[in-house]
């Protein structure tokens, strides 16, 4: 999508307010996650945006004919042997995989990493119901035996050291008190062979889907994703309706892009395709394959001038490279997708719970980073302008201007000097996220700096209503 | 929940009926994402030993060096696949490796390494294709410390686009690109996580 004239004049204006504040925010912010994004521009140094804009234009021309593909997918993964269904919501996605396991004679679930079922709370319902749902990814699994929440959507716990995974091991019994990374996972390893081993059912979601074949490509770099689908009987997909893609040439597209743009990596160590039940002659793996097609809210999504956020692959480079999230950590955006793409999708995704998260919009300095390194070239900090005017229409309380809310965080994140300021007063020092995170808990966190006095004056601000009155002109 | 599936489609077509029009789909060149930034090799096989040994995969040449790197490593008990056991048996440097080629479950964690089919590999980014009609046992490739794929030469892809449009018909195909790992942990770099921590590609 080509830019809108709005978002190059606000651009420019965010860039005019003053160099300095600009240039410390996104140099600092671009130099930590050059890792990442060098990959992409080190191995296509012509052709880097090239590849964002086309992968992007793909995923829209699938969104904007999601009803074809969507049910050509259907078609193929039947005709592949693999059972297809369709939930409006995440409570309906939970009881038909309920309904899959009691069927199957299962009470034993292995999970690999899926945002959806994190939007489901599928691990916290099963095991209401009596079933038993292991986390296997390293991050999730640990975010599971601390009962916290991700804080990233590619590293979930970010927000954690070593030494509180250390001191969480030792309480659940995995060994004494250890904080070397290397003995952490090999007790995880341990612990987890044991119940992939002893698993009914593998759980995965998907990272995209071709509807050409059918195929769900699955891309992890624990092999995780691999061993929900090599020791159990039953492989469930859960997957969001807008995971689609029209071609598996699409698919070889984009993996070059989500691990580049994710963490670096030319490729993620593994990419699985996997289009049905495992082959006769195979000892291992499911006989039985069905994948769960989830809306839960997306089509009204697509219904908004915000569809472009549809496009998300959710590789995680935006969170990295916004300063706001930098400062803020994940916990601060309350909902399953932090950073950028959250401050776009969580309000959206609330439904009627909208004005609730109508702050998130407004946790952005709309620098235009999260575009830039944008794998599917997502115009986030236009669609971040019409939710705020979204949020101004429906009068959203913590979406006006002063309120603190995730506002306060991007005005401080992007005014090295407010921020400085805010260290030094009485409770600054809980407004490091490191500290925060490490110390207390996220709500507590949030608490804690909803509580700081409210942010005065300041170019920002000023800005911010001339941009104001611009924009209601 | 066929009412769901009614539902979600007329919602889809709800949403996108208001669109004047709908995006097309971009022209693309299937050249387009593969990657050139590398040094220049001779051979397809060098440049895909450089890439593989950037993600710390081992690339080896033959049964003999595999032998002796098994042997080297006190890996001296694995899982083989019944296809590849004669060819590599007859290689002198297994004598001291005992090879079985039924894959027992139950002592899962016995077998230090497991050799099965590369049903591919791909030069521009050290990647090993596995795909499950060759792929003799889905534990042995996955469980064992060690992994070791056997490539033989013709099957070695120069891309990701190459080997996409060889995926065929296989129902699981995996592209193994170098150990299993993780950074999770403080962002440190900790390989075989719940995968192998030696991932070796052998040309025979
Ligand atoms: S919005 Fe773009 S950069 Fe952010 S997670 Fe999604 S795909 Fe990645």
């Amino acid at each position: 999508m080509t830019p809108t004239k709005t978002q190059q004049s606000i651009d420019k204006f965010a860039r005019d307010i003053d160099a300095e504040v600009h240039d410390s925010v996104w140099g600092g912010a671009k130099k930590t996650s050059e890792a990442r994004y060098a990959a992409l521009e080190r191995d296509f140094p012509e052709t880097a945006d090239k590849l964002r804009e086309t992968a992007g234009k793909i995923k829209q021309h699938t969104l904007e004919n999601l009803d074809k593909y969507l049910a050509q997918a259907e078609a193929s993964l039947q005709a592949n042997g693999a059972q297809v269904h369709f939930a409006r919501d995440g409570d309906r996605a939970n009881e038909i995989i309920l309904d899959i396991m009691k069927q199957a004679g299962a009470t034993r679930m292995v999970k690999a990493k899926s945002m959806v079922s994190e939007e489901t709370e599928l691990a916290h319902f099963l095991e209401k119901n009596g079933m038993s749902c292991v986390e296997t990814d390293l991050g999730e699994f640990i975010v599971q035996i601390d009962h916290d929440h991700p804080s990233h959507i590619v590293k979930p716990i970010i927000h954690k050291n070593r030494r509180q995974i250390a001191k969480s091991f030792e309480r659940e019994g995995l060994g004494e008190y250890d904080d070397d990374p290397e003995t952490i996972c090999r007790r995880a390893r341990k612990f987890l062979r044991d119940k992939f081993l002893h698993a009914d059912v593998g759980l995965t979601g998907a990272n995209f889907v071709s509807a050409e074949s059918g195929r769900l490509t699955i891309v992890t770099n624990e092999g995780n994703a691999r061993f929900c689908m090599a020791a159990n009987r039953v492989h469930i997909a859960i997957v969001g309706i807008e995971k689609l893609v029209p071609t598996d040439r699409d698919l070889g597209l984009l993996l070059n892009l989500i691990g580049r743009s994710g963490t670096g990596q030319q490729l993620t160590v593994y990419s699985q395709f996997i289009k049905g039940p495992r082959t006769e002659g195979q000892p291992h793996g499911p006989e039985e394959m069905h994948v769960v097609f989830v809306d839960n809210k997306r089509t009204e999504v697509l219904a908004t001038n915000c569809r472009d956020i549809l496009r998300c692959i959710r590789c995680g480079a935006c969170l990295n490279v916004c300063p706001v999230y930098r400062q803020a950590s994940g916990h601060a955006y309350r909902s399953v997708y932090p950073g950028p793409v959250g401050a776009v999708l969580s309000p959206l995704l609330a439904g009627s719970r909208f004005p609730e998260l109508a702050d998130l919009p407004k946790a952005s300095s709309l620098c235009g980073a999260c575009n830039e390194v944008c794998p599917v070239n997502i115009p986030i900090p236009d669609l971040l302008l019409r939710l705020r005017d979204k949020a101004k229409r429906e009068g959203a309380k913590k979406a006006s201007a002063g309120t603190p809310g995730m506002g306060m965080y991007a005005l401080l994140a992007s005014q090295p000097t407010a921020w400085r300021g805010a260290m030094s007063m009485g409770k600054a020092m809980n407004m490091t996220p490191p500290a925060v995170m490490n110390i207390v808990p996220a709500a507590a966190a949030w608490q804690s700096a909803r509580q700081l006095p409210p942010w005065r004056g300041g170019k920002f601000r000023s800005w911010m209503k001339t941009r104001k009155h611009a924009h209601d002109a | 929940m066929n009412d769901d599936r009614d539902l979600i489609f007329s919602n889809i077509r709800k949403a996108l009926e208001p669109l004047p029009e709908r995006a097309p789909y971009p022209e693309w060149d299937a050249e387009m994402p593969i990657c050139r930034e590398h040094p220049e090799f001779a051979e397809r096989w060098d440049l895909y030993a450089y890439k593989l040994q950037q993600v710390n995969g081992t690339p080896l040449r033959g049964l003999k060096a595999l032998g002796e790197w098994l042997v080297a490593a006190g890996q001296t008990f694995g899982y083989c696949d019944p296809k590849l056991v004669d060819e590599v048996r007859a290689e002198p440097a297994f004598a001291g490796i005992t090879l079985e080629t039924e894959f027992d479950r139950a002592r899962v964690d016995e077998y230090l390494f497991g050799i099965t089919l590369a049903s591919g590999a791909i030069a521009e980014t050290g990647t090993v294709i596995l795909k499950d009609k060759e792929t003799s046992a889905r534990l042995g490739a996955l469980a064992p410390w060690t992994h070791v794929a056997i490539l033989r030469p013709e099957r070695l892809l120069a891309s990701t686009a190459e080997a996409i449009a060889s995926l065929g018909d296989d129902p699981s195909v995996i592209w193994a690109t170098g150990p299993s790992k993780t950074a999770d942990v403080e962002g440190i770099l900790i390989e075989g996580v719940h995968g192998p921590g030696t991932q070796i590609c052998c040309l025979v």
